[in-house]
């Protein structure tokens, strides 16, 4: 019975899940990336969804294991982890703060016209496309004609 | 049928899926380190990189179908040539830069409609499935068919090796759209539709893009087959799998 009343609330997990960095781009967090879909108590046991963002992220696994640490310091022992690949991942789920972090960070956050709207650093918007892949799964790679630096960009998908 | 015999067809669909994935995955990988350009290597490796993780869903689900206890992994590293299912198409050999991108172009294009196709299925995992690496593959795509046409209407040496890589490969497309049994159980199940009934939609994008790229689809109606049935692949996927299975095979068991 006193256990129940250490439940803590679905809201205060995830702003303990908004704390875990990504592991590619720590400047956002999970929740600010959109894959954490739900969190919800059964029971005892504590779900957390989480939708992959692309099939072969290598950052998968370790994501997994972050959520894990992460939530057994708060005290929560009886977690599981649920994968959901529908509906699939898209950058519209990326927050309005975590685009803004991207941008401070210097990578330009996902545009519908689908190239950034300006170079992250001077803001110029004269930038060119140097490759559609970049370091990691979800960027590009573009460069700036201005201030003649590379950055990347947060592919749209 | 029996609920047996319809596990069969649906494991054997799903081979198929993964293993094209798996082996044009492979295939990709080995590009890794070698590229003409680093932005070059870094596409094909990120390219590589997607086609595993589609494999590690489709070879999942066929390893839950199947009900023997199977992992993606071992599906992967265990099976010897006659188990796969792949095309013949994506286990061809890299060849020059250009050959790799043209057998990347032929392939996105078929995976595209097909993933298309299986966002509407009947079974809820393969629409899932789609609808995730459809994204993707609209990528890869994109990619190979401006590299196509960039290469094939480029300079003289770059349009030779184009036409000469569309030639040799032109005959393993047909193989795309040949239908037998299982496909007609997955047609009749509503999980998948019929190869041939893609055919028409692949020849459209294709035909318009070779002819942008300036190049002349061969006239030949030959096709080789065998990669999808597992009737006969080519000598060139069984060096392949001596090196991606190496590990497993020099120490069984081993885990990560």
């Amino acid at each position: 019975m006193s256990q129940a009343l250490k439940k803590p609330s679905v809201d205060q997990v995830w702003e303990w899940l908004d704390a875990v960095p990504d592991p590619e781009i720590p400047v956002i967090s999970l929740v600010d990336l959109g894959i954490i879909r739900d969190v919800a108590w059964a029971d005892e046991t504590l779900t957390v969804t989480v939708t992959p963002t692309y099939s072969g992220c290598p950052a998968t696994s370790v994501i997994a294991m972050d959520i894990e640490t992460a939530l057994h310091d708060h005290g929560i022992k009886d977690l599981k982890l649920k994968t959901q690949i529908s509906p699939a991942w898209t950058t519209d789920w990326l927050s309005q703060k975590g685009r803004a972090k991207l941008e401070d960070y210097g990578i330009a956050p996902p545009q519908p016209a689908g190239g950034p709207q300006h170079c992250p650093r001077c803001k110029s918007e004269n930038v060119t496309r140097v490759s559609q892949f970049g370091s990691t799964p979800c960027k590009a790679h573009w460069r700036c004609q201005d201030c003649l630096e590379p950055f990347d960009y947060f592919k749209c998908i | 049928m029996s609920a047996a015999t319809s596990n069969e067809a649906f494991t054997q669909f799903l081979l198929r899926m993964g293993d094209n994935t798996l082996i044009l995955g492979h295939r990709v990988s080995e590009w890794c380190g070698h590229s003409p350009v680093l932005e070059e290597d870094i596409a094909l490796a990120n390219t590589a990189l997607d086609l595993i993780g589609q494999t590690q869903m489709w070879l999942g689900l066929a390893g839950e179908i199947e009900g023997k206890g199977q992992t993606a992994d071992n599906l992967a590293f265990l099976r010897d040539v006659w188990d796969f299912r792949n095309l013949l198409l994506v286990e061809m050999p890299n060849g020059d830069f250009g050959q790799t991108l043209m057998r990347q172009f032929l392939f996105d294009a078929w995976h595209s409609i097909q993933l298309g196709r299986l966002m509407s299925s009947s079974d809820e995992r393969v629409a899932a499935i789609a609808e995730k690496t459809s994204k993707e593959v609209a990528y890869h795509l994109e990619r190979s068919a401006d590299t196509v046409v960039g290469l094939g209407d480029g300079t003289e040496e770059s349009h030779a090796r184009m036409q000469d890589a569309l030639d040799y490969l032109w005959p393993y497309v047909g193989e795309m759209f040949q239908s037998d049994a299982v496909d007609a159980e997955m047609v009749a199940k509503g999980i998948a539709p019929d190869p041939a009934s893609l055919r028409e939609e692949y020849d459209a994008l294709v035909g318009r893009i070779l002819a942008t790229a300036t190049l002349t689809i061969p006239d030949t109606a030959f096709g080789h087959k065998g990669g999808r049935t597992g009737a006969m692949h080519t000598e060139h996927l069984g060096h392949l799998l001596t090196q991606m299975q190496w590990l497993q095979r020099a120490y069984p068991g081993s885990e990560w």
